[in-house]
């Protein structure tokens, strides 16, 4: 089966899965795989990797230097297509006008969705992570605990290919032996970092990343994923073949073309497709999810957006996998007399507790960078090494002024340049001419940043709900968002801008970024780490969650929410690869529901 | 996103904020948010360009002179450096938007001030004249009150023509950049740059 429009869907599919992203590209492998009909209804438009991915344009041959311009926020040759803070036809409303109390929604309108540009950073969480509220009172607990993601988290990283090593740090967890690719080596600023923020205190260690930096082992693995079933290994064997190692150059942002990296449009759909038991339709803008008179979730509404018409899509099972803020939406917008709140949402919960990551950063010019020698430093097209977070133990012992933790990333290499100027004038200090081009070859490269990725806890003024007036073009009603900092964040920046300030320092260098004292001014806003989770949490009680411990609805057993929504705490790891490792442990659920008939 | 995309390209400031807005609407169109990234796209392809002749020369002139030819690379007006400024003064977004008065209005600037000291065009003078006017508003931390408004100019005029020029791959040979092409292993920094930092490659 194959991409198609709404005019050639089946009468009926097993599963409806909404959303083609790490979550429903997963859900879509692992239930086609296990031999499911299943239709994936993407909003944005069809988009192939292989064709479409500017791999060596160089910035002079982009517009403006390929620089980022309202159309493409971050910068002319990032994978994203029809996205961005703001979607034509699609907006969003701020419950406040407060600068500090906005939330910016990233959308991609593509299919594969947010994963074609995402930063490829592949961290578990650790046991520490599911049981947050235990340890300090503070937010959730899951419902689960690591053991019980561990072996989806392992699966996961074997067929997306992950790099990194076992660093054995506390709540940092190993990956059996040989899971794992190689590392790449550490670059110039990577090393200089590694070195200097160690006298900090500051471990510096090879990050996870999903690119390949060797071939995925298409012998063994399928065998792994998919024990006792010649059929799917023969698949997903094949799809595994189709990948390259990273040749190391072009940065990952711009997609892969030779599918060296982790996107859903190279490595989930197309083993999906080739079972045969997908159909995909793309410009499919859901409206709602229908309910039939047994109280189980029979279909999808849309629209079609190549003719504006609504279309249906009948299922035995719907999941959705949209993102924290589509899934909230649609659930919202899907009323009924059982459900005159939304669907699934007798708690009230539907929309609550939306979170994303913590961020800021500080950046610094180091004078032992200057006048490196040239040499190549594009390496996998991303970080190479980050620092996890480290002071349990500080925490523990009462020392810390607030809860969980950041890990840090970094940049500094010697990049690709354009675009930008090189040499700010306070560094110039006049120069042009032969000088100008002396002091910007110097000081190319000394440059380094450091950013907190860090954990916030889920509050009560943190939510989006249906804005009461605005609609979209369709007519549909749009989400509306309420956001606030606590002082859990606002401490948690001050400690990140001390220590980036220390690591710069200590390296010999000078702090560049203006150090703002009140921390309402240098965390990011709400939504700009692009990691939002929540909305619909899991937990262990109908009254208190929305979902269960297998994505699925409390209200609505044939409904599953497999994307950030079921979040109930935001570790500071990046969620992608934990969404990955709960839909294909949802996943294996349904399949399970299917062969027992209860579907 | 990653810190290594925002601060990629060597970045040596922070990155300007994009508002969460939308594009404003103007005369020149935006490219849209699904341009074809395939496209090697030349100044005039997605929106027409601003410069008469005299501006061409002007801003050649003035380029030339913040980046010469020399042994590190060719002058910036053999790169393609004004038809690159041209198309960023004609674009239709914000930061764009703001940039033209300021390098409009300075091209005309410069050209008075050469004709006020010296009876000709800029583009006309000889080095010594050239340099005459660029010392005076090269640094806007020191250039006097009269000359703020041109340092302004100069120091936007001067980033800007720095960001195309190395955008080129002549510019990356003359900054130092090695890359976008595919190797068959990534070895890291070679060991007289491990030397010179005093560090050793934690990574075997």
């Amino acid at each position: 089966m194959p991409i198609i429009t709404s005019s050639k869907t089946q009468p009926e599919y097993d599963v409806a899965i909404v959303g083609s992203g790490a979550g429903g590209g997963q859900m879509a492998f692992t239930l086609t795989l296990g031999g499911l009909k299943c239709v994936m209804l993407e909003a944005g438009r069809n988009y192939d990797p292989v064709t479409e991915t500017p791999m060596f344009q160089t910035k002079a041959q982009g517009p403006l230097q390929a620089s980022r311009t309202e159309d493409k926020p971050f910068g002319f040759y990032d994978a994203t297509v029809d996205g961005g803070w703001q979607v034509p036809n699609e907006p969003y409303t701020q419950a406040s006008d407060k600068p500090e109390e906005q939330f910016g929604w990233w959308r991609a309108r593509m299919l594969g969705g947010r994963t074609n540009h995402w930063g490829r950073i592949s961290l578990r969480n650790g046991p520490y992570d599911f049981k947050p509220k235990s340890r300090d009172g503070l937010g959730f607990d899951w419902p689960i605990s690591y053991e019980d993601v561990a072996d989806y988290y392992t699966k996961v990283e074997m067929l997306i290919g992950v790099y990194g090593t076992n660093t054995g740090r506390e709540n940092t967890p190993s990956s059996p032996d040989g899971v794992l690719l190689p590392p790449p080596k550490g670059r110039a600023s990577e090393l200089v970092t590694q070195k200097y923020a160690k006298k900090v205190g500051v471990p510096v260690v090879p990050i996870h990343r999903a690119v390949l930096t060797k071939p995925l082992d298409c012998q063994n693995i399928p065998a792994k994923l998919h024990p006792g079933n010649a059929w799917a290994q023969k698949i997903v064997g094949d799809s595994m073949l189709q990948r390259a190692a990273c040749f190391w150059a072009t940065e990952c942002g711009r997609g892969c073309s030779i599918r060296a990296n982790y996107q859903s449009t190279t490595v989930h759909l197309p083993p999906a497709l080739a079972t045969g038991n997908l159909d995909i339709v793309p410009n499919a803008h859901v409206r709602e999810i229908t309910l039939g008179p047994d109280g189980k979730a029979n279909g999808v509404l849309y629209i079609d957006k190549t003719t504006g018409q609504e279309a249906r899509i009948k299922a035995k099972a719907v999941v959705l996998a949209a993102s924290s803020g589509e899934t909230v939406r649609i659930l919202l917008n899907s009323k009924s007399n059982a459900f005159p709140d939304g669907l699934a949402n007798r708690s009230g919960l539907v929309g609550k507790y939306l979170m994303d990551t913590i961020g800021t950063g500080v950046s610094g010019q180091v004078p032992l960078l200057e006048n490196v020698p040239p040499h190549n430093e594009d390496g996998a097209g991303g970080s190479h090494f980050y620092a996890p977070w480290w002071l349990y133990g500080e925490q523990k012992a009462g020392r810390m002024d607030f809860p969980r933790g950041y890990h840090i990333e970094m940049g500094g290499s010697r990049g690709m340049p354009g675009g930008s100027n090189p040499l700010p004038d306070d560094l110039g200090r006049g120069a042009y001419g032969r000088k100008f081009k002396e002091e910007a070859r110097r000081y190319y490269g000394s440059f380094v940043g450091y950013s907190c990725r860090g954990e916030m806890i889920p509050n009560e003024d943190c939510f989006c709900d249906l804005d009461p007036t605005v609609k979209d073009k369709w007519g549909i009603p749009v989400l509306r968002f309420h956001w606030k900092w606590a002082d859990h964040e606002l401490k948690q920046v001050q400690h990140a801008q001390r220590t980036f300030v220390s690591m710069i320092e200590a390296m010999g260098g000078t702090v560049r970024s203006r150090l703002e004292s009140d921390p309402l001014k240098y965390i990011e806003n709400g939504g700009k780490i692009i990691h939002e989770v929540g909305g619909a949490l899991m937990g262990e009680t109908a009254e208190k969650s929305v979902c269960n411990q297998w994505n699925q609805t409390w209200d609505v057993k044939n409904l599953f929410l497999c994307d950030g929504t079921p979040f109930p705490s935001n570790a500071d790891k990046n969620p992608t690869l934990t969404i990955m490792a709960l839909a294909w442990r949802a996943g294996d659920h349904i399949l399970e529901q299917a062969r027992q008939g209860n579907l | 996103m990653t810190t290594a995309a925002a601060l990629s390209a060597g970045a040596a400031v922070d990155l300007p904020s994009v508002s969460y807005g939308q594009v404003k609407a103007g005369a020149a169109k935006p490219y849209g948010t699904d341009p074809d990234l395939q496209k090697v796209y030349r100044p005039g392809d997605l929106w027409s360009l601003t410069f008469d002749a005299r501006q061409i020369k002007t801003a050649g002139a003035l380029a030339d002179v913040i980046l010469p030819a020399d042994d590190l690379g060719p002058a910036a007006s053999t790169l393609g450096v004004v038809d690159m400024l041209d198309e960023w003064v004609s674009a239709p977004y914000d930061t764009q938007q703001k940039d033209r008065p300021v390098i409009l209005d300075g091209l005309v600037w410069i050209d008075a001030e050469s004709r006020k000291r010296f009876q000709k065009d800029f583009a006309d003078l000889p080095e010594s004249g050239k340099t005459a006017i660029c010392d005076a508003i090269c640094d806007p931390a020191k250039a006097v009150k009269e000359f703020r408004t041109a340092a302004r100019f100069f120091s936007k005029f001067r980033a800007l023509c720095a960001g195309a020029y190395y955008a080129t791959p002549d510019g990356w040979k003359a900054l130092g950049y090695v890359g976008n092409v595919a190797l068959a292993s990534f070895d890291g920094p070679p060991p007289e740059v491990l030397a010179q930092l005093g560090v050793e490659q934690t990574v075997v």
